[in-house]
């Protein structure tokens, strides 16, 4: 009953904020070409000319995979709390102000539940806009509480991460969260329920080191940078230069990392496919 | 303020002037004595008064005990296990069984290596997805066989390289993280210096989590928590206090179950006392897992890790 009150119903009607930068034209950060957003948008955010996969807030995201009118947040009630006091050149209460203030949201992951092509599913967002879409206490516990969800309803989960890893702002206890979610996903497994993980640009770190490799099908879109450590870091140590296409969705590809690639606007259709042939 | 390593070359001084004054005999006993009460005082003093950075330097200490002096010392009959079975053998991570207090166990853990050849050999503590997959692969077999698992954590982090990227080890690392939650047997680790990141979590999803009293336990180095927020080395002790790495205020975060002394001037100067003091805690946290169910202890694992954070 209680859970029933804390839950939002959003309207699928409603437009969703404007994603990235604003302005009436936006360039492609891989081949330059400046598009009219209008027409951006209608193509899912990918760019017309080269296919450069932009990045996307959490709650387009999920208007894009939720058939129309169908989906509701859970878990709005968590808010983040700065545990240790953390200060570094800002106090980190101040960058969770800012970043709650830039994105309209609570912190880097949004849950829901809906019908994906009339299939019931909940699914766990990452808003990279929201510090990096770093891991802290309370992303990992909606993660958690999906996953349980997921295994305690019998619905196949999915989760879109776009990561550079644990915060560090919540230092130990954002490190935990690796732990917390991935034992949480033990009860999936036990249950036989789908989990598909889906790996956006970025997907680094603690987030990738966690729930977000431990899917039983894993996807990525084009061109995302997916690994463990930081491309910059490994060149320090090893110094060496890095191959190219190092640590994209290909590469991971290559080596058996992953098991597909797929375009933005195959997603749903591919998410959908999925579900159906493995609930 | 003097950094640790001056403090103790000052102290091995100070020590050596006061034994060879004893020693000569020409000087009044009760001045001698005096002189060494002073001397004690002073490095109680430094001592007591550690900053989080002096014990990242301590738990970074080349002298340091490390996983095979633990296996050497406080285990008996240990036999090693190599070997990932898909792709090679890491050699960041030593996994095994042997003998502790006379209880069969399976022991893990991350070693260094002391000498320039053998860090190279080691990688520095800084284990590959073929350290991970071994290490489970190991505590599979343990679960199998119902032997508890101890684990004994040093590692600045996980390898960050090339081939680290193209063997996977963030699903290796995520995987051990998954199958840990799920292990039916006993798991004690112990953080015995530098607990670095998912590293040192990937063998580190204990029921009971301890730690050195100087060890630490962070989600990133100090460096690089410097480098990335502050955009200067220079601050790395502020990033140092900022973290709370240290075993207290991890004990105070609930994170940790519990410290296991160190002497006072730390574990590489007293290695008897050291070994000592992890036998009698960790044969504690043994003791009171011992008695728990498989079903008891999965569930114990899960609630413990379930509960931090909101």
């Amino acid at each position: 009953m209680l859970k029933k009150f804390f839950r939002k119903k959003l309207d699928g009607e409603q437009k969703p904020q404007s994603p990235v930068p604003t302005g009436l034209w936006i360039k492609c950060e891989n081949c330059k070409a400046l598009h009219f957003r209008g027409e951006l948008e209608s193509n899912l955010m990918v760019c017309p000319r080269c296919g450069y996969h932009f990045p996307v807030p959490a709650k387009d995201r999920l208007y894009m995979l939720f058939d129309k009118g169908t989906f509701e947040e859970l878990d709005i009630d968590l808010e983040p709390q700065d545990i240790l006091e953390f200060v570094d050149r800002k106090p980190y209460s101040q960058r969770l102000k800012e970043a709650q203030e830039k994105t309209g949201l609570k912190d880097a992951v949004i849950n829901a539940k809906g019908k994906l092509d009339g299939k019931d599913v909940l699914i766990s967002c990452f808003d990279f806009r929201f510090m990096g879409g770093s891991m802290g206490s309370v992303v990992g516990e909606k993660i958690t509480r999906n996953i349980e969800r997921a295994a305690e309803e019998r619905i196949p989960f999915i989760c879109i991460s776009a990561s550079g890893g644990a915060r560090m702002q919540e230092g130990i206890i954002s490190l935990m969260q690796m732990a917390k979610t991935s034992a949480a996903l033990a009860l999936l497994e036990e249950r036989g329920v789908p989990y598909i993980s889906v790996l956006t640009h970025p997907t680094m770190g603690g987030v990738s080191a966690s729930f977000a490799f431990l899917g039983d099908v894993i996807i990525a879109e084009p061109k995302a940078l997916i690994g463990f450590a930081g491309p910059r870091v490994i060149e320090q140590t090893i110094r060496q230069k890095l191959p190219k296409g190092f640590q994209r969705s290909e590469f991971l590809l290559e080596h058996g990392l992953i098991d597909m690639v797929v375009e933005r606007k195959d997603l749903k259709n591919t998410l959908s496919q999925l579900v159906e042939l493995l609930s | 303020m003097q950094t640790l390593f001056e403090f103790e070359k000052k102290v091995d001084k100070l020590r050596k002037k006061i034994e060879e004054l004893k020693s000569m005999g020409k000087f009044d006993p009760v001045v001698v004595e005096e002189i060494e009460k002073k001397f004690q005082k002073k490095i109680k003093e430094f001592y007591g008064n550690l900053s989080p950075w002096d014990r990242v330097q301590i738990a970074r200490h080349p002298d340091r005990p490390h996983t095979i002096d633990y296996i050497n010392n406080v285990f008996t009959d240990f036999i090693e296990l190599h070997g990932d079975r898909h792709y090679g053998d890491g050699k960041a991570i030593i996994a095994g069984f042997a003998k502790f207090s006379g209880i069969p166990v399976c022991v893990i853990g991350q070693e260094k290596g002391r000498d320039t050849k053998e860090k190279i050999a080691r990688n520095f503590g800084m284990p590959l997805p073929e350290d991970y997959r071994k290490a489970l692969r190991v505590m599979k077999l343990a679960e199998k066989f119902r032997k508890p698992i101890i684990t004994l954590v040093d590692t600045p982090g996980a390898f960050p390289g090339i081939e680290a990227e193209e063997h996977g080890q963030s699903e290796a690392i995520a995987r051990n993280l998954l199958e840990m939650a799920k292990l039916k047997v006993p798991v004690v680790s112990v953080v015995i210096g530098e607990g670095g990141s998912g590293g040192a979590l990937a063998i580190s999803v204990a029921n009971k989590l301890l730690m050195l009293e100087n060890a630490i336990y962070s989600v990133i180095s100090p460096e690089g928590c410097a480098a990335i927020l502050w955009q200067s080395q220079d601050k790395v002790k502020e990033a140092t206090e900022a973290l709370k790495l240290t075993s207290r205020d991890l004990l105070k975060l609930g994170i940790i179950d519990g410290i296991i002394p160190e002497p006072l001037e730390g574990a590489h100067r007293d290695y008897e006392t050291t070994f000592k003091n992890f036998k009698e805690h960790v044969l504690r946290a043994l003791d009171e897992l011992l008695g728990l169910t498989p079903e008891e202890l999965v569930k114990q694992r899960y609630e413990k890790f379930r509960k931090i954070g909101v």
